[in-house]
Order: structure tokens, then sequence, then C-alpha cells
């Protein structure tokens, strides 16, 4: 791996994102619009103020998952990805390229949706506003990591997509967002505690209430951390040199 | 260590299954340096497997390949060996010049690669064009440039000039031989047996096998024809002449 080769390749993405002013709209507005639709829906009720929070974690999330996995399929199927790995180009200067100009994305995608959350809509913050959007842009490498390794066990843009529900929809479901995690079934509970959004959404409630100290919200980043670290490991492991 | 006097294909008993079909059963195959080989044969021949193979992207069952004197697909052959595939293997969201400045870079190619390949491509005038804007011809000549950033010393074209238009052809072969009298050496497959007299040298490939390996001239003087298609097809026939 040199660092060269993987911000040449931040680079490339970021200038194939930057011919397509559509998707770059649609990324950087669309969470705020439906953050603002939340809070609107819930307004004259204590809800917003609850999931808000959470609504932080999931769009970045989602949106990096889809965005990542469709491209890196786009990759497979165009032959670029072939003649690449027939150059001296490491399987982690891609991935990690790809995570470098995505998570560059999502600091924009993030702050844009923190701000307008907070100054828009009124979400109130307890912690720090910085540290929310260092949680949101954690949870958007995420995805972008998961992308990536989902798009490795898809054929197609259909295959692909449907690893959105399969992977995406559970996290989402046992997050917390719906009931908090502690009263869910135990069962349930447990298997929360193994997925990577549970402690994302867990520490931008935690920031935003300000109930636990700066250790517990850096200790939930960790983990997120470390699933993004154990997909982009997982994601090189699939990336092969040789294919049938 | 860059062995030179080793041929640049070597290649014993080499044999590759897809899914269940064998593809490659136990073929050899030796490409000396330099000149312009012509890999003919008919779809689902084997071409793309076999070249493949050569650069290392196939899964092989077994057999050696060896390119230029180290495994096919080693580490320290990506930068010697240039490989076009079918698809175009380039961004269509980039312009010509923003995909050949990124695969420059990760070869570490020398600055003035980019202008250099672009020249020898003749894209000067769509250097600043989209790839997703470039007709067939210019879409297969950005992929050739790429291909020719950091000055390979073997490139293995899969049918560089399928689709294109009579004059193009003849511009791509000139330049296949102006890159081989440069000391490169070069395995181009088509399967079209007009191209075969541009070749010094024929590989006629039929069901995963070599059916014939010799120069155009020798090739049709041994079956007694006078063209690559009916030396093709009496080799087919009557089996390889002795």
């Amino acid at each position: 791996m040199t660092p060269r080769r993987t911000l040449a390749t931040t680079g490339r993405v970021l200038t194939q994102i930057r011919h397509d002013p559509r998707t770059v709209g649609l990324l950087l507005v669309v969470p705020s619009l439906l953050i603002g639709l939340v809070a609107w829906l819930f307004s004259d009720t204590p809800v917003f103020q609850q999931i808000g929070p959470a609504m932080l974690a999931l769009f970045p999330f989602i949106i990096m998952f889809l965005v990542t996995s469709i491209t890196t399929l786009r990759e497979r199927r165009s032959g670029t990805l072939e003649r690449l790995l027939t150059l001296p180009l490491s399987k982690l200067d891609f991935i990690l390229g790809y995570a470098l100009a995505f998570g560059l994305l999502a600091v924009l995608q993030a702050g844009i949706a923190a701000t307008f959350a907070v100054g828009v809509c009124g979400l109130e913050i307890e912690g720090s506003l910085w540290l929310l959007v260092a949680v949101a842009v954690a949870d958007a490498v995420l995805g972008t990591t998961l992308g990536l390794l989902a798009s490795a066990f898809a054929r197609t843009e259909f295959q692909v997509v449907q690893f959105m529900p399969a992977i995406v929809f559970p996290q989402v479901l046992l997050g917390g967002i719906f009931i908090p995690r502690d009263q869910m079934p135990p069962v349930l509970e447990a298997i929360s505690d193994w997925l990577p959004l549970s402690h994302a959404i867990d520490a931008l409630n935690a920031v935003a209430t300000g109930s636990e100290d700066d250790g517990y919200i850096a200790g939930q980043l960790l983990i997120v951390g470390a699933f993004a670290v154990g997909a982009v490991v997982l994601g090189s492991v699939t990336l092969r040199r040789r294919t049938p | 260590m860059v062995n030179y006097s080793s041929p640049a294909v070597q290649i014993a008993g080499l044999r590759v299954r897809r899914g269940r079909n064998v593809v490659l059963d136990g073929l050899d195959l030796e490409l000396p340096r330099g000149g312009v080989t012509g890999l003919l044969g008919p779809s689902g021949s084997g071409k793309t497997t076999l070249m493949r193979a050569i650069v290392g992207v196939q899964t092989v069952e077994s057999g050696t390949v060896t390119v230029l004197g180290a495994d096919a697909g080693s580490a320290g052959l990506r930068h010697r060996v240039g490989y076009v595939t079918q698809l175009s293997s380039v961004y269509d969201d980039l312009t010509v010049r923003q995909n050949l400045v990124y695969f420059a870079r990760v070869l570490g190619a020398p600055a003035g690669d980019v202008d250099r390949v672009i020249d020898e491509t003749d894209l000067a005038a769509q250097a600043h064009d989209l790839v997703g804007s470039l007709s067939g011809g210019q879409l297969s000549r950005a992929s050739l440039a790429a291909a020719l950033l950091g000055s390979p010393e073997l490139l293995v074209l899969d049918e560089p000039t399928v689709g294109l238009d009579p004059v193009l052809r003849v511009e791509l072969w000139s330049l296949f031989r102006r890159l081989s009298d440069a000391g490169v050496t070069l395995l181009v497959s088509s399967h079209v047996m007009d191209e075969a007299t541009r070749c010094d040298r024929l590989l006629l490939m039929r069901d995963g096998a070599i059916l014939g390996d010799d120069s155009p001239a020798g090739l049709m003087a041994a079956t007694g024809t006078t063209d690559a298609e009916s030396a093709f097809l009496a080799l087919i026939r009557h089996g390889v002449p002795s």
C-alpha cells in the first residue's frame, strides 16, 4: 500500500463524482430534507427530540452504503477493476481510496444535516455539535465499508440493491429508534449489541442528551470504527486478483 | 531480477476450468520476445481465457504460466505487462486525460507519459472529452492508451479492433507495428481472419487447443492454402501438418 496510489484513487473517485452534479446535490440535500420532514411530522410532540439524533446516524449510513456498493459493482462490471488489479495497485489502496473519498463526502453531508437539524429544526443538543458530526461521519464511513463488502457478494445491480433491506434494515429496526434497546426482548437486545449501527445511535443519543461522559462516546465510536476496519479487511480478502 | 533471455511467455500443461467446462486442457505454448503474434479463433475457443491466464487474472486449475521470466500475475510483472480486455475498462464519467492521469499515477509512470500515449493513439483532439461521449473506435483507443502507460514490455490485447471501421483498423495495426519495432512483444487476439497476415506469427485456436503455430506464410505453405481462413479450415479437417 502506498499513500500516492491511495490518494490517486481518492482523487479519481472525487473527480468522477464532480462530473455528476445531480448525485452531489442529492447526497448533500436529501438527508436534511428528510430530517426536516420528520421534524415537521412530529411537530408539537417530543418525538423528534428523541429520534432526531438517530436520524443523523441513519441517513449517512444508508446513503453511503448504497452509493458505495453500486459504484464498486460498476467498477467490477466495467472491467476497470480487472485492469486495476493487473496494475501495481494494492487492494487496500483501492478500498481505502474509496473510503477516503466517500468519507470526505460524508463529512460534508453529516455537517450539513447536523447543522440543519440543530439550526433549522430546533433539535436540542446538550453535548458538542462537533462530536455529533464526528459520530455521523464515523457512521457514513461504516456505511461505505459495508457497501464495499456487500458489493463483493453481488453480481448484478438488482442483487446489490437487495442487500440494502438484508443488511441495513435489521440494523435500523434493532438500533433503538423504534423502541429503546433495553426494552427489547432479551434475545433481540443481545443481537442488537452486535450490530454496529446500534452503537452509532447510542453514541449520538449520548451526545444529544449529554447523559454520558466522553469516554462512553469514544468507546461507542471505537466499536463502530472496529466494524469499519473489519469490513475493510474482509472486503480486501474478497477482492481477488484471480477470478474464475 | 529481469531475465532478458527468457521467452515472453512460456506455458506448460495449462488447465483452466470455468464452471463445469474445461476451457483449456493441458495447453503448452512458448512465445519468443518481440514481434506481433496473432491469436486467432472463433468466439468461445478460449482466446480470452488464455490471455487472462497470461496476465494472471484467471484462476488456473493446474499448469505453469511464466511471463518475462516470472510467474504470471506476480507483483513484479504488474509494471511490465499491459492488458486490454474486451470491456472498455476506462471510467466513462472521466475525460480521456483524467483516466490516463489516474492510471499513470497508479503505475508510477514518468511525467509526460500521458501526453505520449495520447499522441500514440491519436486522441489529442478528444483528450478533454468524457469517455462516455466517445465513439467506439475512440473508446478502444482510449483503453489501449491506458495499457501503453509505463511502456510495458508485453502487451496483451483482447480483440482490440472489434467493431472498428477498416481505416481505424489499419491505423491500429500500424501502431502495433511501431510498438513492435520499438521492442514491445504483442499478443493480439482477433476473430477476423484477414488480420492474420499483419502478424509475424499466428496461433490458431479452437476448442481450447492450439491447432497451428507458425508464421502466416509458413502456415499457408504447410496447408497448401492462400489465406488464413482456408488454412484454419484445413487444420480443422486434417489436423496439424507434420
